[in-house]
């Protein structure tokens, strides 16, 4: 990862702005509709047993000749997927932040979406996609894709939309008074400054990215099964094969590949980024790259940028001719509110009735009460790690972030081993777990936290920098010592960065139980009781019932714990702690 | 019939403003009238000042002029058209400048023109005959974070001029800037307008400077508020360039100050000068140390108890819109009384003076208590109350009941800071709860 950030206040994680803890009327319709799309989904899927041996996918080999066309592979799924996310967030934040019908519906779907274990969307989207184009491997490239995508949109598509309401009054009069098209404030106005949160939101994403680019090239759903060329698929073959040398391969590639893409990509945006950053005074401190200044001094390539950013405000755009009024009109009035209200409470009462149906048909009282069961084990698990990590990794990164030589060369550290996908290193501790004849119900458990903690480490660190001089100094004025040097000066000092660095590994972790709550070493099948086992089997055997349901009570858990536990912590960081 | 139109268009005035109204609705569901029956016009070749205290409205008569807020009744008409949305011939000046931080100078001038679909060329040219104009030249490709604030509204100014409008919108278009800066400003505005180097008819400016005001126009609209309406006009027919130390200059500056603190016919004197009555009084945030330190230099030579509230702001360094809410506080308390454009201190604002901390306390929690209606209110629930304590929120929804949920919260902020420095009664925020105990 490229940025932290440092000195500015954490960047508002996804929802957490919002005041109101209980879910309102919408969040319950939305989860209603989003169910039934996936039940849906789910029938449709049954409906086609097309076994996929038909694929022509040229099989994958550990030949390390092929490593990095694999890598290449592997990174192109990415950016392909990034890209997509990046349309998405143009049209849908734009759309929720213009239209107050259209934002009713999307923010409570994109706050339960991202909390939808996304390897959940990949289970339903393989079979669609591939019989989308029959035969072909495409299909299941974009199922690859897809399922990259739904790693990284929610958040980016939140960030946007945050933006667009939150851009400042006097820029907007300035727009409205000299009569901006559109289009031209779009690109003027409300991308820009929507720049440095989207950007940051951007690199999240990477990082979620990464852990299911690997996971979604070898797929295995119930009959369906492929490996795409790519690193994860290497890596499911080095674990079948028992190959300790190819996973270490794998994991060298890997920390080469986010490597680059730090340095060569996201360091130059950031850098470039910083004349987004609203606040009229100049940093004291700005991120600086060597490729950006590369690329500023080289005049071509510069003169390419400012071509393509003409070509962007240039663009033809359809202007919606003055004879729409009256449908405008009517849809803008009382009646549009009412067509509006009628049409998602019908959309509801259908889902509703889907959803019952599918669940009564297929699942009864026991499955539900069972995963919900499952889910309280996963929760505490999730709960406990947290805590570990926690006292652990604050004093480390108090230590780390009071001393700026130390932070300076730890904290990139810190940033790429969040970015990296943890789930490359399972079969290493799998190894250790078989081979000490360890529980797995205990031992399989720290996996879920291995890639997310260190998103407390660098948000404490950053916290710790950024703690006033000042202070610092009246503390040791006054001999503060120890345990009250802790609780009064610097716990409350680092509090606002650590709620956003744990509520973002807690996020982490419950998507990763999925992969880290069943783990294989060859033959060797590790298997911990909880919500990720239970849909990661389900998943595996194609039960789709039991998938559905898995997903659901996972999402009602992780957005109640959001508003049960983060938002208020969110707010009371923002009401009381704040430093600046 | 042609010559008849024409000779008519010359006549009549620029803008023209007719029954203006502007009603807000409160979150208590009562309405908050923020204008009421505005008038003005405004002949070509002419500098207006809108002159007011803070919160009087008369930046939103600014913005609905430029169309940005459409009035809830009443009119504009700007070189006879009507005005529906953003207006075409007016460009406005911000206070807080407004660039685009991510545009270069060059860029933030040319925005007006690249909405207009002007070609990349002629867009680059009058951009930066405007830049040239205002004083900018070689500054073209900074960032505005790069310059001072001066800099900065000089770019506002080019961005401006740039779209030649007929009338030229400012609003407080110096007051975020350092005295030195702003002068510098007005001076270069003032040759500019009087070389006629502007390509502009009118000026129209908002303004609580009362120097200012007199320096640079030609009519000044003096602005009352509760609700926001025009409550005199007066024309300045001094000769330009004009002398803030000439008499006559400051015979006016006194005579508009004396306006200023008139109080309003009709309601109790002292309580008439803040929005509402009883609990219902809106009330600003002012410090009480703030209060003890204007009584303090009321008090002390060479004023003796009683000042000229001009001299006064000069001496402090303070504009009118710093003094007067600190001045119309120390009234309420019945620490002071102001008229006609002078301070001066009552028997107890002296006693208050002179008295020891321990007594200031106890002297401003008495008038605190007798004088403003909302802690009199407080203080009675709690002692009311065996426990002594009671939620905020409880006195919040009564006041928002008669005004914003922003002025119930400031007037809250603004009565418990009065409670907490005479020890009237206690808050903690923590928890949201007042109380009679004061923490031990």
């Amino acid at each position: 990862m490229g940025i932290s950030p440092k000195r500015a206040w954490p960047v508002l994680p996804l929802g957490l702005g919002q005041r109101g803890l209980w879910p309102n009327l919408f969040d319950v319709i939305v989860f209603i509709i989003i169910a039934a799309a996936f039940v849906a989904l789910a029938h449709g899927a049954r409906e086609m047993n097309e076994p996929l041996a038909r694929l022509d996918i040229a099989p994958v080999t550990l030949d390390p000749a092929n490593l990095p066309e694999y890598a290449l592979r592997t990174t192109l799924r990415m950016f392909a997927a990034i890209f997509v996310s990046l349309v998405f967030t143009f049209v849908v934040g734009t759309l929720a932040a213009k239209s107050r019908k259209a934002e009713l519906v999307i923010i409570p779907a994109l706050d339960i979406l991202q909390s939808v274990p996304v390897l959940g969307f990949l289970t339903f989207t393989v079979v669609f996609f591939i019989r989308l184009f029959p035969g072909s491997q495409l299909g299941a490239e974009c199922a690859a894709i897809f399922a990259i995508f739904t790693a990284q949109a929610w958040n980016m598509a939140f960030s946007f939309y945050q933006s667009l309401r939150t851009v400042p009054s006097d820029l907007d009069e300035v727009s409205r008074h000299f009569r901006l098209s559109a289009w031209l404030r779009f690109w003027r106005l409300e991308v820009p400054f929507a720049a440095p949160g989207l950007i940051w939101n951007t690199m999240m994403s990477m990082s979620g990215g990464w852990f299911f680019v690997v996971a979604s090239e070898a797929v295995t759903v119930g009959d369906t099964s492929f490996r795409l060329p790519g690193i994860g698929s290497w890596l499911a073959l080095a674990i079948e094969d028992r190959d300790i040398r190819s996973v270490g391969l794998a994991v060298a590639t890997m920390a080469l590949v986010i490597l680059a893409y730090d340095q060569l990509l996201f360091r130059p945006i950031v850098a470039w980024a910083d004349k987004f950053r609203s606040e009229q005074t100049a940093a004291q401190e700005r991120p600086r790259s060597w490729v950006f200044d590369l690329v500023r001094r080289g005049r071509v390539i510069r003169q390419l940028l400012a071509l393509l950013a003409k070509l962007t405000v240039r663009l033809p755009v359809p202007t919606f001719p003055a004879s729409m009024t009256i449908w405008t009109r009517l849809w803008q009035g009382r009646a549009g509110n009412i067509i509006w209200i009628v049409i998602v409470s019908a959309a509801t009462a259908y889902a509703l009735w889907l959803v019952a149906d599918y669940l009564r048909a297929n699942l009864g009282v026991n499955d539900v009460v069972g995963a919900f069961g499952l889910g309280f084990i996963t929760l505490a698990r999730v709960i406990i790690l947290i805590a570990i990590a926690s006292l652990i990794w604050v004093p480390i990164g108090v230590w780390i972030g009071l001393r700026p030589s130390v932070a300076e060369r730890v904290q990139p550290v810190a940033q790429f081993l969040a970015a990296f996908p943890a789930n490359v290193l399972f079969p290493v501790v799998v190894v250790v777990i078989v081979s000490l004849r360890l529980d797995p119900n205990i031992w399989l458990s720290p996996l879920m936290i291995l890639g997310t903690q260190w998103y407390i480490l660098f948000n404490v660190i950053a916290g710790a920098s950024a703690f006033p001089t000042d202070l610092r100094e009246a503390s040791s004025l006054f001999r503060l010592r120890s345990w009250l040097w802790w609780r009064k000066a610097i716990l409350p000092g680092i509090f606002p960065y650590y709620v956003t660095g744990a509520l973002t590994a807690s996020g982490g972790s419950w998507n990763a139980s999925i992969v880290a709550e069943v783990a294989s070493w060859g033959d060797t099948r590790l298997e911990a009781a909880g919500l990720g086992a239970f849909i990661a089997k389900a998943t595996d055997a194609g039960d789709y019932p039991r998938v559905v349901l898995g997903i659901a009570v996972m999402s009602i858990f992780v957005v109640s714990i959001n508003r049960l536990l983060w938002r208020p912590l969110y707010q009371l960081a923002e009401r009381r702690f704040r430093l600046d | 019939m042609d010559t008849t139109l024409a000779a008519a268009t010359v006549k009549s005035p620029l803008v023209t403003v007719k029954d203006v109204e502007q009603v807000y609705l409160k979150g208590g569901g009562g309405e908050l009238q923020v204008l009421h029956d505005v008038n003005l016009s405004l002949k070509g070749n002419e500098i207006v000042a809108l002159l007011g205290r803070s919160g009087c409205g008369k930046s939103t008569l600014l913005r609905i002029i430029a169309g940005l807020i459409p009035p809830t009744g009443g009119t504009v008409t700007i070189g006879g058209e009507r005005v529906e949305g953003p207006a075409r011939q007016v460009a406005l000046v911000f206070q807080t400048f407004a660039l685009f931080p991510w545009l270069t100078v060059l860029e933030n001038v040319e925005i007006g023109l690249e909405a207009q679909g002007i070609a990349p060329e002629l867009r680059h040219k009058r951009a930066l005959a405007a830049i040239d104009l205002i004083g900018l030249d070689g500054y073209e490709s900074a960032y505005p974070k790069e310059l001072s604030g001066g800099m900065r509204q000089r770019v506002g100014f080019a961005r401006a001029l740039v779209v030649h409008p007929k009338v030229l919108l400012m609003d407080e278009p110096f007051s975020a800037l350092d005295v030195l800066t702003a002068e510098t400003l007005r001076t270069d505005l003032l040759d500019l307008w009087s070389e006629g180097r502007m390509p502009i008819s009118a000026i129209l400016m908002v303004t609580h400077n009362i120097e200012e005001a007199v320096l640079m126009c030609d009519r000044i609209l003096v602005f009352s508020s509760n609700p926001g309406r025009i409550v005199a006009e007066l024309p300045v027919e001094l000769p330009r360039p004009r002398n803030r130390l000439d008499p006559k200059f400051r015979e006016l500056v006194d005579d508009i100050y004396a306006r200023m603190t008139e109080k309003p016919a009709g309601k109790p004197a002292r309580e008439g000068v803040f929005p509402g009555t009883g609990i219902a009084m809106v009330l600003p945030r002012v410090s009480p140390n703030v209060l003890a330190g204007l009584m303090e230099a009321v008090a002390a030579d060479p004023y003796n108890g009683h000042a000229d509230l001009p001299a006064l702001a000069a001496g402090l360094q303070m504009e009118i819109d710093d003094l007067f809410p600190v001045a119309d506080i120390l009234q309420l308390l019945r620490f002071a009384e102001v008229a006609e454009g002078d301070i001066h201190l009552t028997a107890e604002g002296k006693r208050f003076v002179q008295a020891g901390f321990d007594e200031r306390k106890g002297l401003f929690a008495q008038h605190v208590l007798t004088y403003v209606p909302l802690a009199a209110h407080i203080k009675r629930v709690l002692d009311e109350r065996t426990s002594h304590k009671a939620h905020a929120n409880r006195f919040r929804d009564e006041l928002e009941d008669h005004m914003s949920e922003q002025d119930a919260e400031q007037t809250l902020r603004a009565v418990i800071s009065f409670a907490r420095y005479g020890e009237a009664f206690a808050y903690d925020e923590g928890s949201d709860i007042l109380s009679l105990e004061n923490p031990t």
